[in-house]
C-alpha cells in the first residue's frame, strides 16, 4: 500500500486525524480552501497560546490540568488546519505558524483578547466554545473531506470546552458577589468581539458547500447562549459590537505582542530544525 | 490520627482538618476507572473538586489524560466505610483454614478431564 | 485504678501490637496502609518527603511552563505543554498520598507559599535556552526517574501507587529532552553550541538532585531502614552517571566532566567534585530563581482564592437547594 493509499483510507470522518497524516497527503487544497483552513487553523493557535499561559497559573491544580487538556486540543486542531492549508503553497505547519507577518494571519479579535482574570478567561472561553461547536457540527458535512475530518474529529473536543465553560459561567455567577462581578465584567469586555465571529466574508461564497456560513451559525449560537445565561441569571451584555476585521488580516493591537512571542526563537534561527 | 483519604483501597475518612478551615478549599473525592468495557472500575486517587459535577470532570482531565478509562465513577471521600483496621482478625481470619473452599484442596480428582 | 488509667493502659498495648505489627511488615517487605499504626517519626518523614516530592513537581512546572509560549515549533509547543500539564498530575498524584497521612493539601500549599517548605532546589536556576528544556527532560528528568524507579517499591502503600502511576506518565519526558538535544546536536553549529552549554550547565545540578553524599545524609539511614528509599544517595548518583555517560555519546555531545571513570573495585561510576557549597546557598534561597519561583506560586494561589471560594460557595447553595427540593 503507497503511503497515498496509507493516509487516504485515514481521512474519514471520526477517524483520530493527526497533522502528520495530514502532510503524508497528495491531494493539495485549492488556493480558497486553504485560505479558510487558515481562518480555522489561526483561532484555534492564538487561542491555544492564551490558554497556555494559565499553566502553573490556574486557581487550582485541578484547573491547571483542564486548562492544559483545552489548550491541547486547540493546538492539535491549529496544527492540522495549518497543515492541510500549508499543502496549498508547499509549506508545513510551522511555516505558516512561525514565518508569517501579522497581516497574513486570519484569527479573529476574540481569540487575540487578553486572558485577565479567570473569570474573563471563562467568558471568552464560553462564547469560542459555542462557536466552534457549532461551526464543526457543521463543518463535518462540508464537501471537502479533509476539512470534514478535521472537525469531526474537533466537535467532540469542543464539546468538552463548551461544558467546562459553562460549568464554570454558572459557578463564578452564582458563587459570590465577588465572581459574580467579575463574571459580569468578563463577559462584558468579551461580548465586543462576538459580531465578527459571524460576519460573512466573500471568500465563503466562493466555497459553496465546503465552508460553513459564519452568519448561518448565529441563532442557534444565541439560543444556546441564552440558555445559559437564564440558568445563570445573567443578561446579554450590553455593549456595541467592535469592528472586526481578522479574516482580512486587520487585527488587535494585542496580535503583535503575541506573535512577538511565539515566533521569537524560531525567527531568531531561521531554517533551522527543532 | 489515622484516616485520610486514600491513594490506596484502604478506604478513607477526610483528613480533618480543624474546625478553622477555611471555605475555599474543595472536598476530597476517590475516583475509579473502567479501563474497557467488560471490567471493572478501579480505584485510581482522588482529587479535590467543589462538587460532584466538577469533580468527575476533574477525573477525566486527570486520570484519562492517556486513554485510562471508557467509564468514571467518584465518591466523595468522606462517603467510604471501612473496615476497621483494628478488627482485622475477627474480619479476615474466618477464611484461613477453609481451605475446601478451592478447587485446589481436592487433590484425588486430579487429571480427571473437564473437570 | 481509674478509668483513665485503664484507657491508657489499653492503648499502650495496643500500640505495642501495632508496632510489633509494623515492624513485621516492614521486614516482611509488605506494605503499611494509611489507617494502620505507624510510629510518628515515619508519618512524619513520610508526609515530609512526598510533600516535598510534590511540592517539586509543581514549582518544577514553572521554569519550563515559561517557554510554552516560545516553544519553536508547533510540535514542541503541544509536547512541552503536555509535560508541564502531567507534572501538575503528578503533584495531584503526590498530594494524595501525602493526605492520607493527615496533612490536607491545602496546609501543605500554605506551607510552601509560606517558605516553611522545601522543594527541590534544581528549579531555582533559570532556564536560559531552549536547549535547557532538552537538558531538563534529558538530565533531570532523568536522575527523577532514577529516583523515583525505587520509590515504586516504597514501603508505604498510596506513596509506592502514585510513584508507579508518575514513573509510567514521565517515561516520555526524558525522551522527549533527549530528542531537543539530538535535534540540536545535528543543527546548525549555532545549535549545537547551544546544546553542549545547556548540558554544562545542567550536569552538575541534576548529580546533586540525588541529595547530598551519603556520610552528610543522616536521614537516609532512617529511610531505608523503613524501606521507604531502597538505594542510598551515592548509589543512585553513580548509576545515573553510568547511564548518562553512554546516552552523551549518542547525542555527540560531552559531559562537563573529566572526572569520570567507572572504578571496578566497587563497581561504580565515579564523578569529580560537586559545589555542595552551591548547593546548600540554593537550598537556603540565594538560587538566582528562588523568589521569583515562590512568588509566582503565591501569586497563582492568591489570585485563586476567589474562585475556589465562589465555585465551593455555589456547591453549598446547590446542596441546600436540593434539600430543600427533597
Amino acid at each position: 500500500m503507497s503511503e497515498a493509499n496509507a493516509s487516504a483510507t485515514r481521512i474519514t470522518p471520526g477517524n483520530a486525524l493527526r497533522p502528520e497524516d495530514i502532510a503524508l497527503l497528495e491531494t493539495k487544497p485549492a488556493d480558497a480552501v486553504a485560505q479558510y483552513a487558515l481562518w480555522l487553523g489561526d483561532d484555534a493557535l492564538i487561542l491555544a497560546q492564551r490558554l497556555g499561559w494559565w499553566i502553573s497559573r490556574a486557581p487550582e491544580l485541578e484547573e491547571d490540568v483542564a486548562l492544559g487538556n483545552i489548550a491541547l486540543d486547540q493546538i492539535g486542531h491549529a496544527r492540522s488546519f495549518l497543515t492541510y492549508a500549508g499543502r496549498a503553497w508547499d509549506k508545513t505547519e510551522d511555516d505558516l505558524a512561525y514565518f508569517r507577518r501579522e497581516p497574513e494571519f486570519r484569527s479573529v479579535h476574540l481569540v487575540e483578547q487578553p486572558n485577565g482574570d479567570f473569570a474573563r478567561t471563562i467568558a471568552r472561553q464560553f462564547v469560542v466554545a459555542l462557536y466552534q461547536w457549532e461551526l464543526y457540527s457543521r463543518l463535518v458535512d462540508s464537501s471537502d473531506p479533509t476539512l470534514a475530518a478535521i472537525a469531526a474529529k474537533a466537535v467532540k473536543e469542543v464539546d468538552y470546552h463548551r461544558d467546562h465553560s459553562i460549568q464554570w459561567t454558572l459557578r463564578l455567577a452564582q458563587g459570590t458577589d465577588e465572581s459574580r462581578r467579575r463574571m459580569i465584567a468578563g463577559l462584558k469586555l468579551t461580548w465586543p468581539y462576538v459580531e465578527e465571529l459571524f460576519t460573512d466574508h466573500p471568500l465563503v461564497n466562493e466555497l459553496g458547500d465546503i465552508a460553513v456560513r459564519p452568519s448561518s451559525l448565529r441563532s442557534s449560537f444565541d439560543e444556546a447562549v441564552k440558555l445559559v445565561l437564564d440558568e445563570a441569571d445573567l443578561e446579554l451584555p450590553d455593549v456595541p459590537g467592535a469592528i472586526g476585521g481578522g479574516r482580512q488580516g486587520l487585527h488587535s493591537e494585542h496580535l503583535g505582542y503575541i506573535l512577538a512571542e511565539l515566533q521569537v526563537l524560531a525567527r531568531e534561527y531561521p531554517g533551522a530544525s527543532w | 490520627m489515622t484516616g485520610g483519604s486514600t491513594t490506596g483501597d484502604d478506604g478513607a475518612k477526610a483528613p480533618s482538618s480543624g474546625p478553622q478551615e477555611p471555605r475555599e478549599a474543595w472536598p476530597l473525592w476517590e475516583v475509579f476507572v473502567r479501563s474497557s468495557r467488560g471490567l471493572s472500575h478501579v480505584h485510581a486517587g482522588s482529587l479535590h473538586a467543589p462538587d460532584a459535577q466538577m469533580a468527575v470532570r476533574n477525573a477525566r482531565d486527570l486520570y484519562t489524560r492517556r486513554n485510562e478509562g471508557v467509564s468514571l465513577w467518584v465518591v466523595p471521600a468522606t462517603s467510604i466505610v471501612t473496615s476497621d483496621p483494628d478488627a482485622k482478625d475477627q474480619f479476615f481470619e474466618s477464611p484461613q483454614g477453609k481451605d475446601y473452599r478451592h478447587a485446589t484442596y481436592y487433590t484425588k480428582s486430579e487429571g480427571v478431564k473437564h473437570l | 485504678m481509674t478509668t483513665t488509667a485503664i484507657d491508657a493502659g489499653s492503648r499502650v498495648d495496643e500500640d505495642t501490637a501495632g508496632e510489633q505489627l509494623f515492624n513485621e511488615l516492614i521486614a516482611q517487605d509488605s506494605r503499611i496502609e494509611p489507617r494502620d499504626w505507624m510510629p510518628a517519626d515515619y508519618r512524619k518523614a513520610l508526609t515530609r518527603q512526598i510533600s516535598q516530592h510534590a511540592h517539586s513537581e509543581i514549582i518544577g512546572m514553572q521554569p519550563e511552563a515559561n517557554w510554552i509560549t516560545r516553544a519553536p515549533s508547533l510540535k514542541r509547543k503541544a509536547v512541552l505543554m503536555a509535560k508541564v500539564q502531567d507534572e501538575a498530575g503528578h503533584g495531584l498524584y503526590l498530594y494524595s498520598a501525602a493526605e492520607t497521612l493527615g496533612t490536607p493539601r491545602d496546609k501543605m500549599t500554605e506551607d510552601l507559599i509560606a517558605g516553611k517548605a522545601r522543594y527541590s532546589s534544581i528549579f531555582n536556576y533559570p532556564v536560559r535556552t531552549w536547549a535547557d528544556i532538552g537538558a531538563i527532560g534529558w538530565l533531570v528528568d532523568g536522575a527523577a526517574i532514577c529516583n523515583q524507579v525505587p520509590l515504586c517499591r516504597a514501603s508505604y502503600g498510596p506513596y509506592g501507587r502514585a510513584m508507579v502511576r508518575v514513573c509510567k506518565e514521565e517515561s516520555f519526558h526524558q525522551r522527549q529532552g533527549f530528542e531537543i538535544l539530538l535535534e540540536l546536536a545535528n543543527g546548525t553549529p549555532e545549535q549545537r553550541a547551544m546544546a553542549q552549554d545547556a548540558v554544562n550547565r545542567w550536569y552538575a545540578p541534576s548529580l546533586m538532585m540525588f541529595g547530598p553524599p551519603d556520610e552528610d545524609s543522616p536521614n537516609s539511614q532512617k529511610s531505608m531502614e523503613w524501606k521507604i528509599k531502597r538505594f542510598s544517595n551515592d548509589e543512585l548518583r553513580s548509576r545515573f552517571v553510568g547511564m548518562m555517560v553512554e546516552q552523551v555519546k549518542v547525542l555527540g555531545l560531552e559531559l562537563p566532566d573529566a572526572e569520570i571513570r567507572y572504578n571496578d573495585e566497587t563497581g561504580r561510576w565515579e564523578h569529580g567534585p560537586l559545589d555542595w557549597n552551591e548547593f546548600k546557598e540554593v537550598l537556603a534561597g540565594r538560587g538566582p530563581c528562588n523568589a521569583q519561583r515562590m512568588e509566582r506560586r503565591r501569586e497563582a494561589h492568591e489570585d485563586g482564592a476567589w474562585v475556589r471560594e465562589a465555585a465551593a460557595a455555589y456547591a453549598e447553595k446547590q446542596a441546600a437547594k436540593y434539600a430543600q427540593a427533597a
